[in-house]
């Protein structure tokens, strides 16, 4: 029988769903074969939902869903194939185990396209895949959190899937397991090629697993890219705020005679990088990452101080062992920065609530954000 | 000992099983997994006869059966024969009797799969009947159990509603609930306690068969 979801498209996932209700999505992104994408937002955002339709468990009201050449979802052309058709390797928050059934029976249980026969033998290759050699006989209750996500990920792989789909696999077990398993998928993807999409709402995890995060709220994607990238340069406040970054104010950007970009801040003149969008004298929203505010020793003055010097009050100091997390408060805004330093190095500076301090604003970590409004 | 009223209960019992807990896994799976309008007013009527004196119940169900009823008229011209007074109509009788006896405890049973193992399911490949038969019914199987053993005693018990629609006919609609009462009414106490002691023991042994066999479902999973 021919496929009438075959069509030419490129390899990997591509997925633009929208609809304006009940539950609002403006999804729009694309994930390489072996590209391991992570949709990070707040709980509520439309991540599962979206995971959910690219399985075939929602049905969108328009866009589509296309992957390794296959169209799963058009809504257009009236195509909606039943997630049995789709190939995919869901692995649920909770598992989703068959709990009647054995951690080799659950694996094989996904093998309908393998010969009866093979299925076993091929079954406990996927378990010891995922380290799970001589728990083939165990049932789901006898197995630990850790164990039965990994008899998840096994009977998700076995579907042998285009693409893998991974609910916020490592939220329903400890701190430790966490981070084993988290090495363990890292591991895993040496020996898999497809795309693999990752809901989570660790920023932390995202960042150390996936090539590239999405940031995703109601439904929408607000922002694509390596981890890095997002993170020194979010695209709005709102994908700042959502990525948990602090330091956005709001300012002018204003350029000389000789066409060099400024960022007035108040009473502040900072050297800035402008986009060629923005006009001088624009209103503007900045942001700078922590990592590029640099502390000014009281002891010995550096050179490095010329660059965007500012001054504040220390109004927060909280010490999180080694780290000490800073904010300091301006005369001139509501608004505060925050930054960390070594513990040692803030108490070698005297820092303490209420202290005065100086410090660098690194140009080539002000990132200016045109505004939407 | 009326071996006749003994066979004819235990006939009656067997068909309602075999009629209602097919019906019952339709029933209860759509009440337990689908939203849909009017499934309160479902949902009540399937318990409808829990709350309803046998009588009262057995009262209508008479009425209905009757050739002047639309379903009696239906019956007669489908079937040539009424339906008060037969087995049929007490089987019938004994099929709207059990329904919350066969629903419910199903109902509950699929209530308690959670959904996104049955998505899980369609995920691996599993069509819905495949997802039906490998996934829901095993986990559903000690509701099953549970409907079939309510159903089956209860039905060896039910008394107000086979008077009502079957009366007391030897051979055809005298149960042995029946025929415990008639030999009662005549004064034969000793008879009257054989067969409430075989009552009582086919109810006890029906019921510890099923409950065990439910045990070694349950026990398959740990």
């Amino acid at each position: 029988m021919s496929d009438p979801g075959r069509q030419s498209s490129p390899p990997g996932l591509d997925v633009r769903l929208h609809q304006p209700g009940p539950i609002p999505l403006a999804a729009d992104f694309r994930c390489a074969p072996g590209e391991l994408l992570a949709l990070v937002g707040p709980s509520g955002g439309g991540k599962t939902t979206l995971l959910r339709a690219i399985a075939g468990l929602y049905r969108p009201s328009g866009g589509h869903i296309r992957c390794a050449g296959e169209t799963w979802f058009d809504a257009e052309g009236g195509v909606c194939l039943n997630p049995q058709r789709r190939r995919i390797g869901l692995v649920f928050q909770d598992y989703a185990l068959f709990p009647h059934l054995t951690a080799q029976a659950n694996v094989m249980a996904a093998m309908g396209h393998v010969p009866r026969a093979e299925r076993a033998v091929r079954a406990a290759r996927w378990l010891a895949q995922v380290r799970l050699e001589g728990l083939e006989s165990r049932y789901p209750a006898a197995l630990s959190g850790g164990q039965r996500q990994r008899v998840a990920v096994a009977r998700a792989l076995a579907r042998e899937p285009r693409a893998l789909l991974l609910d916020e696999p490592f939220s329903a077990v400890d701190q430790v397991t966490r981070r084993r398993l988290q090495r363990e998928l890292a591991q895993l993807r040496e020996v898999i090629d497809m795309p693999i999409l990752l809901v989570t709402h660790d920023l932390e995890e995202a960042a150390a697993l996936a090539d590239r995060l999405c940031v995703l709220h109601a439904g929408e994607t607000l922002q694509s890219g390596p981890a890095e990238a997002l993170f020194r340069r979010p695209a709005s406040p709102q994908v700042a705020r959502l990525l948990d970054k602090h330091n956005v104010f709001r300012g002018r950007a204003l350029c000389d005679a000789k066409g060099q970009g400024y960022l007035q801040w108040g009473p502040y003149r900072l050297e800035a990088e402008l986009p060629a969008s923005v006009e001088s004298g624009a209103e503007i929203d900045w942001y700078i990452p922590p990592s590029d505010v640099v502390l000014h020793r009281r002891e010995r003055p550096s050179r490095g101080e010329r660059e965007n010097p500012v001054h504040g009050r220390v109004s927060e100091l909280i010490v999180l062992g080694g780290i000490a997390q800073v904010t300091l408060s301006f005369d001139h805004t509501r608004d505060s920065l925050r930054f960390e330093i070594a513990t040692h190095a803030a108490r070698r500076n005297g820092l303490a609530r209420g202290e005065r301090v100086s410090v660098s604003l690194l140009a080539s970590g002000v990132h200016i954000m045109q505004r939407q409004d | 000992m009326d071996w006749q009223a003994l066979t004819v209960s235990l006939q009656l019992a067997v068909f309602t099983c075999l009629l209602l807990i097919p019906l019952g896994l339709w029933v209860g799976r759509m009440l337990a997994t689908r939203q849909f309008r009017g499934k309160a007013l479902c949902e009540a009527a399937v318990a409808l006869p829990l709350v309803m004196p046998p009588t009262v119940l057995g009262f209508y169900l008479m009425l209905s059966f009757g050739v002047d009823a639309p379903f009696g008229a239906l019956w007669q011209r489908l079937t040539g024969s009424g339906l008060n007074f037969t087995f049929s109509g007490i089987l019938l009788a004994s099929l709207v009797v059990n329904l919350p006896f066969a629903v419910q405890p199903i109902q509950r049973a699929f209530e308690g799969v959670p959904n996104n193992v049955r998505e899980a399911a369609w995920c691996c490949g599993l069509s819905p009947w495949r997802t039906f038969t490998r996934i829901e019914l095993p986990l559903v199987w000690p509701g099953l159990v549970s409907a079939l053993a309510l159903t089956f005693a209860h039905t060896l018990g039910e008394f107000g509603v086979i008077l009502m629609v079957g009366g007391s006919i030897d051979g055809e609609t005298r149960t042995l609930a029946i025929s415990i009462y008639d030999r009662v009414q005549a004064f034969d106490e000793a008879g009257a306690g054989i067969m409430s002691a075989i009552l009582l023991a086919v109810s006890f042994v029906t019921i510890g068969v099923v409950y065990g066999l439910a045990r070694r479902g349950r026990g398959l999973r740990v």
